[in-house]
Order: structure tokens, then sequence, then C-alpha cells
């Protein structure tokens, strides 16, 4: 836990270069400063930590209210509270010692190796990144092989990634690429999912592939009924309206409920064919026409492939878009707004159409995630999504595309493996669940990741438009996400 | 009529709470510049911790005497809640100050879900309820509807609500005219290298301002839950975007403008359950957000901002 402040440097008295600075020593890529601190100074910052952490928990850790029968009733657990206690300090010290006092501090070697690694072979991205794709190609059949009894469990983890890295690029091009900052993108997928849904139920005849073009049309409308009252508004203005507008379309869908079935949701949502067939067991199915046996993990590679070639739209239209005039002004509308009114630039439609294109992919996504799952209600579309799917897109670094995919396997992967860790409460005795320390997790590595790299896991890109020779550029040139 | 004073009453009652709530948001995104997303979440630890407090010492310790317990309740909610504040802002914000702005928004988010899911762990995810603790009222007028007789009450509780965020109003304004600490808030507001230059502790003022919003969070916290009787985790969620629109209905970074805002998303909500659905309040108060933003892009009383090439 924190420590008294005197002993960091208050980061906004330092010049604009001594935060590029410090984040290259955290690096590992410039030797660090020795702080001079003592043995003294580093126990008695743990025994800062450790009465703030006692302060904290009091009411937390220590004291628990309990429904009882006739009113409320308190708990102590004192021994639980003294173990936090203990925890913090031991951990502060530890801290202390060997990363922030240390003369060589023991991240710095590790730090060191990765730099290292990237200096040695530049190519070995561009190769990471073509074996990364290969892997997505193959990896149904990758499970499929190596692992008989669990595949069907990763393969839909697998699934599960490719919608939020399908959401990630979606939402990149609002907030990457035109700097809008949108809390509510789960609007989006939540009218693509209502629209399949609704269509499906109304009509017969409407099946995935009819109500997917569909969907993604809806959606990106309702992207311009959001966008238009707003393209006066800046910054932070205009990412409340865009929660309120997300919490709207929620509690619209919460309570109409002759329409949308409100809490209940829809369920009995049709499956995706292939060209027509069905995946299903006996004549006319799948399997049936292409004479193999019958393996109900046939629907969920096909879904993987559906959901994976969606992506791969994404990102190609996305790629696309940015060498196209309109890309281009949604990179400079995000560097200067004032400067792009000057130079001619329609600044209405640039943003109408960021809004509507990145709501169009989530509909994709939302009528992808409707036929996945079969069932849908408002539950699944909290902001609480939202916030997931722009974390990913700010922690794998805004505008990047590469960053988005390592942040949702990490985030979302993470979270899901940590489902599996059962064996826990052997270790913590039985009452030990470690499936609700998940979002305790989830937030923790938000913030630890934000702190660790301000600017996203890969905070390098390509810039779009050139004048002479293509440069890396850092981040930090560009002033991403300020809105205006 | 009965029932619309009635209404105004309750709405004014809920107004003070997201007012107290939305001067958390206000002052923070006045001197840093971001939204604090955890603040919600700042306001549901106060109300644990006010629960918790006063269960020890009633029916623990055996304090009778209401207006006493209420008074330590307060206070210790105050200081507990305001080591939070600070603990959140020294963790998540200030290694990220001078980076860019999505940076500290994510930790906040982050931050949010940390303090949801941590008492969601230590505390339970079951509502915890609390009997009503201070009862009756002033008979304001009588009449009679074709559905019967109809009484406009101002309850105790509504009355304790009302003044005591008046009283806190009125002494942070002070504080922020007056003392030595609100000038330097104002400074770190306007230019906050300028400030530390001028040998203002920059630092310490932002984490006060946090520590600040925390403590005014906790008191909002305490009445809500004394207002409603039941808390769980959940409930920073939506008092914090409830009172963040009110912070930008009002104009960000204004405090009048937070309490008017405040006030006035309190009162849309009211009577939209009053007179038409209780379902849609939540559509209605962010509907009148988006219709008040269009016109008047920077909020009621906020200052436009000036466009610098």
């Amino acid at each position: 836990m924190a420590g008294p402040a005197k002993n960091v440097p208050a980061d906004i008295q330092k010049p604009a270069g001594a935060q590029a600075k410090a984040e290259a020593r955290r690096d590992g890529t410039q030797p660090p400063v020795p702080t001079g601190k003592t043995m003294q100074d580093s126990l008695r910052d743990a025994l800062t930590a450790a009465v703030l952490v006692g302060v904290l928990g009091l009411f937390f850790i220590n004291v628990r209210t309990d429904i009882a029968p006739g009113g409320l009733d308190v708990t102590t657990r004192w021994v639980a509270w003294f173990v936090s206690i203990l925890i913090a300090f031991a951990g502060r010290l530890a801290l202390n010692v060997f990363v922030f006092n240390a003369r060589k501090p023991a991240t710095e070697t590790l730090g060191k190796k990765v730099a290292a690694l990237g200096n040695a072979a530049p190519g070995t991205g561009k190769w990471l990144l073509r074996g990364l794709f290969i892997f997505a190609c193959i990896l149904p059949f990758f499970f499929t092989m190596l692992f008989p009894g669990r595949d069907r469990q990763f393969i839909d983890l697998a699934i599960l990634i490719m919608t939020y890295i399908m959401l990630g690029w979606g939402l990149n091009i609002v907030v990457g690429l035109a700097g809008l900052l949108d809390l509510g993108y789960v609007a989006f997928y939540a009218v693509g999912a209502y629209s399949f849904a609704l269509l499906a139920q109304y009509f017969d005849f409407i099946g995935f592939w009819v109500a997917l073009p569909l969907a993604g049309l809806l959606a990106a409308v309702w992207g311009m009924v959001l966008g238009f009252p707003v393209l006066r508004l800046r910054g932070d203005y205009l990412a409340i309206v865009t929660l309120a507008f997300g919490e709207i379309i929620r509690v619209v869908l919460l309570n109409w409920y002759e329409f949308t079935g409100g809490p209940d949701g829809i369920s009995g949502i049709p499956k995706p064919t292939f060209f027509g067939l069905e995946l299903k067991r006996g004549e006319g199915g799948f399997a049936d026409f292409f004479g193999i046996a019958y393996d109900p993990i046939h629907r969920f590679i096909f879904l993987y492939y559906i959901i994976f070639a969606l992506a791969l739209l994404t990102n190609f239209v996305t790629m696309r878009l940015r060498r196209l005039p309109i890309g281009r002004a949604w990179e400079a509308l995000r560097e200067d707004e004032i400067a792009c009114r000057s130079l001619g630039i329609n600044t209405r439609n640039t943003k109408l159409t960021a809004f509507s294109i990145g709501a169009m992919f989530g509909g994709f996504a939302g009528s992808f995630f409707a036929t996945r799952q079969g069932f849908i209600s408002p539950e699944s579309f909290t902001f609480l999504e939202s916030a997931i799917i722009l974390a990913i897109v700010v922690l794998g670094g805004l505008g990047s595309q590469v960053g988005v995919v390592i942040a949702s396997v990490v985030m979302i992967g993470g979270i899901e493996m940590l489902r599996n860790l059962g064996f826990l409460s052997q270790v913590f005795g039985p009452g030990f669940d470690p499936v609700q320390y998940r979002m305790l997790i989830f937030g923790l590595a938000m913030v630890l990741i934000m702190v660790w790299k301000p600017r996203g896991l890969v905070s390098t890109r390509e810039p779009s438009a050139v004048l002479k020779e293509k440069k890396k550029i850092g981040a930090d040139m560009v002033a991403q996400g300020e809105g205006h | 009529m009965e029932y619309f004073v009635q209404q105004l009453i309750n709405g004014l009652t809920l107004g003070s709470i997201y007012g107290l709530i939305a001067i958390g948001y206000t002052m923070v995104y006045g001197i840093i510049g971001m939204i604090n997303f955890a603040h919600g979440d700042i306001f549901m630890i106060g109300a644990f911790i006010a629960l918790a407090m006063f269960l020890i010492l009633t029916s623990v310790l055996g304090f009778a005497f209401l207006p006493l317990v209420l008074l330590i309740v307060v206070i210790v909610a105050m200081i507990f809640t305001s080591a939070w504040g600070w603990t959140v802002e020294r963790l998540a914000y200030r290694p990220l100050r001078g980076s860019f702005r999505l940076a500290p928004l994510i930790t906040a988010i982050g931050m949010s879900i940390v303090l949801q899911n941590f008492v969601q762990i230590t505390q339970g995810a079951r509502v915890k309820p609390l009997p009503p603790q201070i009862q009756g009222g002033i008979t304001l007028m009588e009449g009679n509807t074709e559905t019967g007789a109809i009484v406009v009450q101002l309850s105790y509780m509504q009355i304790i609500i009302i003044l005591t965020t008046l009283v806190l109003m009125a002494g942070f304004t002070m504080l922020i005219n007056r003392t030595s600490l609100g000038r330097a808030q104002r400074a770190c507001e306007q230019d906050r290298k300028m400030a530390a230059l001028l040998g203002v502790n920059v630092d310490r003022t932002i984490s006060l301002t946090f520590v600040m919003g925390a403590a005014l969070a906790a008191v909002a916290g305490l009445m809500f839950l004394l207002l409603y009787g039941v808390i769980d985790f959940y409930i920073g969620f939506l008092a914090g975007v409830k009172a963040f629109t009110a912070a930008v209905l009002g104009g960000i970074g204004s405090l009048p403008g937070a309490m008017l805002g405040g006030l006035l998303i309190g009162l849309i909500e009211v009577f939209w359950s009053g007179y038409f659905t209780v379902e849609y309040k939540d559509v209605a108060a962010f509907s009148i957000l988006a219709i008040v933003l269009i016109f008047l892009p920077s909020g009621l009383l906020g200052q436009p901002e000036v466009e610098k090439v």
C-alpha cells in the first residue's frame, strides 16, 4: 500500500522530458538514480503502509455486518485484520528494499532483458505477429488435437477473447483514431444483439446471415442518432453523454416488457448456418452432408471462425480507412479540431462517420454474441462491459491494433483463467472461493498495468500519413484521447 | 397542489445528497481535470463505515442518545472515508499525473471495480437493512383530493438532510474563498506549474481536495443510509453516475453549479416518478442532461471553454 508522499518526487514539477526519462528507467533502458534511502527509511515507510492498511481495513476486514434475526449483527475478525496489516508491512518493506530503494532494482534486470530482446532483432515483432496470426487460424484444430477433453472450453474462451478483440478494434476507431471518448460503446453492442434477437423472433425466415448486416446497419444508425446531439460537446462532456446514452438503452431494454421481454430477455435465438446447413445431429445437418461423424465441437469451431472472420474484417477495414481521406481526417480531428476546421475538413461528418462505423462493428459483434449465447438479457450490457472494452483499448495502447489483441488476451483470458483455480481452496480451506476474487484482481490489474505503462502495452505505432520516411512515433507525441 | 409540494420536498432532499457527492466530482475535475470514477464508490464506502460505526455504538456499546451517536458516526465516517479517498488518489492517480488524459480515467474505473468487489468480498453481497432511526415530522398542509386525504409532511429526517447540506455548503464556500488552502486550490486549478513555482505544495493540495471530496461523500453516504435504510456494495455506481451528471449539468468545475445540478437531478427524478413512471426516472434525468448540453455545451453555470490556437 501507499507510503508517505515525501520520497516521491512530484511529477507535476518535473519538466516534460523527465516523465519520459522516468518511464525509460522503469523499462530498464536507463540506469536508476540511487535514492540514498537507508534501511530505517524503508522500515518507517513500511510501518506507515501497515498503519494505513489497518485504518482502511478496520471497518471492512475487521468489522462485518450481517443480517441476523432482529436486525443487523456485528462480527469482528481480528485475525484477518492483523494478517492483512502484516502482509502490507512485509510487502511494502520487500518492495522498498528490493525495488524502490535498491541500487540495482530486481525489476531492472528483467526490463533490460526484455528491451535487449526487442533491440536485438527488430524484425521479431513482425514475425511474432505472423506467428500469432497463423496460430489464430489453426487454433480450433490445435486445441482439438492437443486437449481432446477440454477443447470445448478452450475454444469457447478463444471465441470470447476474439469477441473482445473485435469490440476493442471497433471502439479503437472512435477513441483511438477519432479521439472521441465513448463510455457507452456497449449500447451499440446491445443494439446489434437485440436487433438480431427481435428480428428472429418476429420474422421466422431471418437467420444469422441476413440479420448480421441489418444489425450492423441499425447500430450504425443509432451511432448517428447518438452522434448528432453530441457533435458540439468535447472531452468529458462527451464522455458523460455517451455513458448516459448507454444507460438509457439498457433501462429501456429492461422496462419495455412487451417488446423486449424486459429482464427475462429473449431466448431461442437461431444458430448460424453453414451455407444453409444447420450444425445439428442427424439428417440434413452439416456432419451428415459431408459424411463425417457428428460432434458438438463442430459448432464451436464454426462460431470461432465466424468471429475470427468478423474481427479480421474490422481490422482490415480500419487499416484501409486509415489510409483514406476519411481516416486521415479522423486522425487530424484527434490531434487538433480547430486546425481541422480551418483546413476545411467537415468536422460534423467526420465525427458522425467515426461514431457510426465504430457502432456498426459493435453491432456486428452484438449479433454474433446473440447467436452464440442463444439468449440475451439487459444484464449483459451494463456499464462494466463498456469499461472493459475501453480498458482493453487504452491498456493496449491507443490506436494500436496489436495492443488490443494483447490486452484482450491478458485481461479476458486472465480473468477466465481465474475460474479454474479451484485447487486454491484446498490450500486456503474450503471457505476460500477464488472465483469471487476475479473482478477484484481484474480491477487491480487495470490499475497496475496503467501505472506501470501509462501509454499502454504497445506504445509505439506507425503513423498513417507520412511526409518522407516512416518513423516510429511514440504515443506521447500525439495528444491522443484529448477529445479536441 | 399538496402532492406537488410533497414531491418538491422529496426532490430537494434527494438533490441535496446528489449535490454533496457532485461537489467531490467537480472539485477533482476542476483541479486536475479528470473524472474520478471511483468517487461514487467512495460514497458507498462512507455509507458502509457509517453503518458499521452506528451498529457498534448502538448494539455493541449500548449508546442510546441518538444525536450523540449520529455526531460520532458522522465524524468517524468522514475521517475513515477520507483515508480511503487519500489512498485512492495516492495509489491510482498520483503516479499518472502529467500522463495523457485517458490513463487516470482507466485507473479510476479500475479502482471503482476494486472498491466494489472489495466491499462485496469483505461485507457480503446481500443488502444491509437498517430500520428507520429518525421518525416523525412536521405536517405542513392537509388537503383532500378525489383519491382521499393527502398530508404534506416535512419529516425530521428531511429537515436534517437539507440543513446539514446547507451548513456544509456554507462552510465549504468559506473554505474555498477565505482560507489559504482554498486559495491554493484555486491557484492549482488555474495553473499548476505556476502555483508550484510560487511555493504552493501542489501534491498536498490535490490530496486534500480528494480528502475533502471523500469527507462530503461520507456525509452523503450516512444520509443515504438513514433516508433509504438499505445499502449494498453497488449503490455507488448509480449514485456516482447521477452525481456526475449533476456536476456536468451544473457546469463541471463550478461549486454552486454542482449543488444546483444535484438539486435539479433530484427534482427531475422525483417529479418524473411522481407524475409519470418510476421505471424511466433515470432516462428522464439523462435525457435532460443531453438536452441541456446541446444548448449550453458547458453546463448551466460553467464558463465556456476558450479555444486557444
